[in-house]
């Protein structure tokens, strides 16, 4: 009963197995970015790259049909040039970064949408909005796979710079020109991120994996490893678990992932131990010192 | 020797000159008070020494150090306190210039932590999240990171604003150990009790200087008068530099 409920469909379709790995792949390399973005208070920057890289891979979709590479490209060079822009109007004039981000963004969203309507609307393109992890082919999954590695591993080696540029920029600055640096390394990971989760999830889902589970996270532990694993296990689970409703229930199985995910939120929300609404409501004795 | 020499120096916002044509040397290993009425320019001279503001004219040049060798303890540090870090996180960056972005903290760093929380009194404080810090425990903490960037050239801006005389007094231990060390050390100060009890020299800016020298002949009602109505002169509309007749 159980193995058929939770192992039979990965056992039995290679599908199934596919769509697990690219999941897993993606739970790997972007909540981690995603705890990062929650922690410089950026999570609606990941919302606003993925409108940002949309207009890119409809080109892409344009120029080469339903092409792995070509919107690939298409989203990382439409989201780089958005990150690129909007940092560097930020850095060199008086406009906050949000706002520059936000005329980009629009800027990208109106021009990808003007493409697409003067070339005719198309039901394929709907893949690209919500995804086709039942369809993983080898070459997704290999893309998928190395952007979690390359993502992580860039994470491991710019953790100092990245940690002190989220708790005290103005400090890095002052030692470092690092600054700079990082910022647009670290937004290029969100790109990348959302560049791979949108051919398993698509592009407006992908955000809901990689900030979901980080918001999550918060809620159950307070150092910043603590949020890196809680996140990232808490993303893997959401993945099995929307999979397997998808399956058993015949739902879409990018939104039945990003939902089983939001529950995980919720409920953090309510039981989480740390600052969760009923850690605060009920009495506890604090602590001597 | 002079550490630091203004030279006609002009810095400003948006082409407003803060600091105006300011003509002055700090001496190596001097103590320095930075005074002045609001909007005299005190931050803003320090934001010019630190780099992070170009000149409009003029231009500051160091003696004997580069910007490396500067600490700056600005006067609202947009540190995130929410952040999750614990006390001996925050106060290891200053370490940074040894260790860089991926260098090792290795016994003799962690050590220098230990012996820079202990100077500020905060043994015992290095597991707390910096969330949970008061206001003066989270500038002592920041003392602590000043003492392990090890600079010699220490620019403070008003450290001792909204903080208990206890944690004051302390800070100010470590301020006149800097002094006692042959670092140069200019802070802006508003308490002029304090500038003329810890402070052997002091600079009166009101966007031009006003006087530099030894406290107890800058520091004196006169000059106060004449910084006072120099401010209140450079309020009204502003003028082209140097090219008005008006």
């Amino acid at each position: 009963m159980i193995w058929d409920a939770l192992f039979l469909p990965f056992a039995e379709f290679g599908f199934m197995r596919r769509a697990l790995l690219g999941c897993l792949a993606i739970s790997v390399g972007s909540t981690p970015v995603g705890v990062f973005l929650m922690l410089r208070r950026m999570s609606l920057t990941g919302d606003a790259m993925a409108h940002a890289i949309l207009p890119g891979a409809a080109i892409g979709y344009l120029v080469s049909g339903l092409s792995l590479g070509a919107m690939t490209i298409g989203g990382l060079v439409a989201g780089m040039v958005v990150a690129l822009a909007s940092g560097l109007v930020s850095r060199a004039t008086a406009l906050k970064e949000d706002a520059s981000l936000a005329a980009f963004y629009l800027i990208s969203l109106a021009l990808g949408v003007l493409i697409v309507s003067t070339r005719g609307s198309n039901v394929d393109l709907m893949h690209v909005l919500f995804g086709t992890v039942l369809a993983l082919d080898n070459a997704a999954l290999i893309l998928l796979c190395s952007i979690a590695s390359l993502s992580v591993l860039t994470l491991a080696l710019l953790f100092r710079p990245l940690v002190l540029e989220c708790a005290d920029p103005q400090f890095l600055r002052s030692v470092s020109k690092l600054s700079a640096v990082t910022h647009f390394v670290f937004l290029s990971l969100v790109v990348m991120n959302l560049v791979a989760g949108f051919h398993a999830l698509g592009t407006l889902m992908a955000v809901g994996i990689m900030i979901l589970p980080a918001a999550a996270a918060r809620f159950w532990t307070t150092g910043i490893g603590g949020l890196l694993m809680v996140s990232a296990l808490i993303a893997a689970v959401s993945c099995v678990a929307g999979l397997l409703l998808s399956y058993h229930y015949s739902l879409p199985s990018g939104p039945a992932i990003i939902l089983v995910a939001g529950i995980a939120y919720g409920a953090s929300v309510f039981i989480g131990p740390v600052g969760g609404l009923l850690a605060q409501a009920l009495p506890r004795r604090h602590f001597k010192t | 020797m002079a550490a630091l020499s203004f030279q006609d120096l002009t810095l400003g916002y948006d082409r407003h000159p803060a600091v105006h044509q300011l003509e002055t040397e700090i001496a190596d290993g001097s103590l320095t008070a930075i005074v002045g009425p609001n909007g005299a320019g005190k931050s803003t001279l320090l934001k010019g020494v630190t780099g992070a503001l170009s000149p409009l004219a003029g231009h500051v040049s160091f003696g004997g150090i580069t910007r490396e060798d500067i600490a700056y303890l600005p006067q609202q540090s947009d540190i995130d306190r929410s952040f999750p870090m614990s006390v001996v996180d925050l106060v290891a960056m200053g370490l940074w210039h040894e260790i860089g972005a991926f260098g090792w903290l290795g016994r003799s760093g962690g050590r220098r932590i230990d012996a820079a929380l202990a100077a500020v009194g905060l043994t015992g404080f290095e597991k707390r999240p910096i969330g949970s810090l008061s206001g003066g425990q989270m500038q002592r903490v920041l003392f602590a990171r000043l003492l392990l960037q090890d600079a010699k050239l220490v620019l403070l801006d008003e450290p001792f604003s909204a903080i208990d005389a206890r944690t004051m007094a302390d800070l100010l231990g470590v301020v006149r150990s800097w002094h006692g060390e042959g670092r140069t050390v200019i802070a802006v100060l508003h308490d002029h009790e304090t500038v003329r009890a810890h402070f052997p020299r002091t600079l009166m800016l009101a966007r031009e200087l006003v006087a530099h020298g030894p406290t107890g002949q800058v520091l004196t009602p006169e000059n106060h008068a004449r910084a006072r109505a120099m401010c209140e002169a450079c309020a009204s509309t502003p003028h082209i530099c140097g090219k008005s007749a008006a």
